[in-house]
């Protein structure tokens, strides 16, 4: 038995439907992601196991127990909120005893173990001083600890690491991975940014208009994304209108109009007069001078329409012959060179016959 | 250039500043260094003040300078009496205040935004009409005759207690002076509580508390800034006031500020309505002094 259960949950505010029809479940231990643009209904999902909002229909189960009629207080489940709504007239040390306090631990075992989660965010020495004396980061970790302190079942983090800058937010994210790894906590962290989705979870839930899109490891999510919504939403990717041609067991041959013959990774239920896009990766994806003959089955010549220099790649776009724009990402490895072609530069374009995906879903 | 600017600058800063200054020594400073003499001094005869110098045709009678009122405040045990009387209704009314204006602030700071514009003009609506004549609406509705007064001696007779009257009373008192001061508990209730970041009550909820240990965790101690500004705003008028207890109390609820009153249009002493006057300013500054520190070791600890 999964650890949360959300069957067939659907919540609507007027004629807009926040959730429609969505389960998932997330088992004990999980570092499990919600992930989509704004107003896809992730906040909407976590209010609802929080407690601070009811599903109109469906259950929302916890441990095997149905979790409705159980007001946010009485439930096993802290968040961090993302504006980490630390308490201004408490110190850290009450903050983080804060959640004990409530549920009327003794003062020793309070102390003992509020200076064993101060121990563990790195901030021993922090617990006289107020919020407003903290940093950013400081804060998040003094949040995370009053989240944590009192053990809960589940841990909701909503977009926690939204307010702080790039560097420290690389920083904070792996001290997050540990500190749930140590901890063995269940991690439901909510975020719109693909990247820290990926690199944090252990599964992710893409989520779109109200509905789940695909549930999946993050490296399934990338390489194997199901419908175009999650290729388009994690990552870049290239898309070029295809037609199926012949689909075996082993592969998919595939007519792209104006450039020609493509081979594809096979793909269950894709049948030949299929017609859809091939999605690929810009990783995937050579960029080489045209002299040097591809030994790749899928190449094409192009012509560089544009690139993006970004310090340790260059991800040049390509016009194709058809008229079609695909994007390559080339490694500077090579020490003081910047790039290695410049705009109106013929090029020849290729990628592996096992690379790109054919999605045929309706757009 | 630059020098001629600077000094433009100052000149400017001076015509701002000279107006407020200027009206302050007139207003404020001149009258108190009078009412500091004037409580030295000796009463005249007929009211006024007794002459510094003696009097050129005979030797006879009170002058120069003494400090016979203060020692005449001393004399008396009534008058510190009237002193810890007004205190005690100060600090009731202040009290009942912010019993009745918490909820209400609470109410409109967290009604929807046009709902709090209207419920706030509700609350200062009744400065619109003249202060004494809402003081006297209090005189019929809790005179004898009044709907209220024979509807409180019909539910005493019910329970066999005699009749009450409420009119001239410290009860009309009291409800004098908490109506009228009302407002200005409210007000800065309502300003600080509107400030609170709602997530901050939604954590607490999160976090295991229940809506008392929301209220007396989270809630009440943030707001304490704008209890105490609310309280002074209450506490200090109410100590020097004298017209609600002289139209709607008894002969024997005089306060302070009627004893005030009465020195100088009355029993026509001066001096002893100044040394009066200057012992109720000093105890209103201590009282102020003690809630400003309160205030900002309360707050000290909190953001801004």
């Amino acid at each position: 038995m999964a650890l949360l259960e959300i069957r067939n949950v659907t919540r609507r505010f007027g004629s807009y439907t926040a959730l429609d029809n969505v389960s998932i479940d997330v088992e004990a231990g999980e570092f499990f992601t919600l992930l989509g643009p704004s107003g896809c209904g992730k906040t909407t999902l976590l209010r609802m196991i929080a407690g601070f909002d009811l599903p109109d229909s469906g259950q929302i189960l916890l441990d095997g127990k149905d979790m409705v009629g159980i007001p946010p207080e009485k439930r096993p489940v802290h968040t961090v909120f993302q504006t980490y709504a630390l308490f201004p007239h408490m110190t850290v040390a009450d903050n983080i005893a804060f959640p004990l306090k409530m549920a009327g631990k003794a003062p020793q075992e309070i102390k003992k173990r509020v200076n064993e989660l101060l121990e563990r965010v790195h901030l021993p020495n922090f617990g006289n001083r107020f919020p407003h004396e903290l940093s950013g980061g400081q804060k998040q970790r003094v949040a995370f600890a009053r989240g944590l302190v009192n053990r809960p079942r589940l841990l909701l983090l909503d977009e926690p690491l939204g307010a702080l800058d790039a560097k420290l937010r690389e920083e904070m994210q792996i001290e997050l991975i540990n500190l749930q790894k140590e901890i063995g906590i269940t991690f439901i962290f909510v975020t719109h940014a693909q990247d820290e989705a990926l690199a944090l979870s252990h599964r992710i839930a893409v989520m779109n208009r109200g509905n789940v899109e695909q549930i999946d490891e993050p490296s399934k999510i990338y390489s194997a994304p199901r419908n175009h919504f999650v290729a388009d939403f994690i990552g870049k990717i290239s898309v070029m209108n295809a037609a199926v041609m012949e689909a075996v067991p082993s592969h998919l041959k595939l007519a792209i109009e104006g450039l020609g013959e493509v081979t594809a990774p096979a793909r269950e239920g894709v049948e030949v007069g299929d017609k859809g896009v091939l999605a690929i990766r810009p990783e995937q994806v050579r960029i080489s001078h045209p002299s040097n003959e591809s030994q790749l089955k899928n190449h094409f010549r192009g012509k560089v329409h544009d690139f993006l220099y970004v310090g340790d790649v260059t991800t040049y776009i390509v016009e194709l012959v058809n008229g079609a724009y695909i994007e390559a990402l080339l490694p500077n490895s090579a020490p003081g060179r910047a790039k290695f072609f410049e705009v109106d530069d013929e090029v020849t374009i290729s990628w592996r016959h096992d690379a790109g995906i054919f999605l045929n879903d309706p757009q | 250039m630059i020098k001629s600017e600077m000094k433009e600058k100052q000149l400017a800063r001076l015509l701002v500043s000279a107006p407020p200054l200027l009206f302050l020594i007139v207003f404020f400073v001149a009258p108190s260094l009078i009412m500091i003499l004037t409580s030295f001094r000796f009463p005249g005869e007929f009211g006024g003040l007794a002459p510094v110098t003696p009097p050129s045709d005979k030797a006879i009678g009170e002058y120069g300078f003494t400090s016979d009122a203060y020692q005449f405040f001393f004399s008396d045990f009534i008058y510190t009496e009237i002193f810890l009387k007004s205190f005690a209704v100060a600090f009731g009314t202040t009290l009942i205040c912010l019993i009745l204006a918490y909820p209400l602030a609470v109410l409109i700071a967290r009604s929807r935004k046009h709902l709090r514009n209207l419920m706030v003009l509700l609350v200062i609506l009744p400065f619109a009409s003249n202060f004494l004549i809402r003081i006297y609406a209090w005189m019929i509705i809790l005179g004898p005759e009044s709907a209220l007064s024979h509807f409180v001696n019909t539910v005493l007779a019910a329970f066999g207690i005699a009749p009450v009257t409420l009119l001239f009373s410290p009860f009309a008192v009291l409800v004098g002076m908490v109506y009228v001061h009302l407002p200005f508990m409210v007000l800065p209730l309502y300003t600080n509580l509107e400030k609170h970041d709602p997530s901050l009550l939604d954590a607490a909820q999160d976090l295991g508390a229940n809506a008392w240990q929301r209220f007396w965790r989270v809630t009440w101690p943030l707001s304490l800034p704008g209890v105490f500004s609310g309280s002074a705003l209450v506490f200090i008028p109410v100590l020097g006031m004298f017209a609600v207890p002289d139209i709607l109390g008894g002969t024997g609820d005089i306060l302070i500020g009627n004893l005030i009153k009465d020195q100088f249009l009355g029993t026509r002493d001066w001096p002893f309505g100044s040394a009066l006057s200057i012992m109720l300013t000093l105890a209103v500054l201590s009282v102020a002094g003690l809630t400003t520190w309160f205030a900002r070791s309360a707050s000290g600890q909190r953001a801004t």
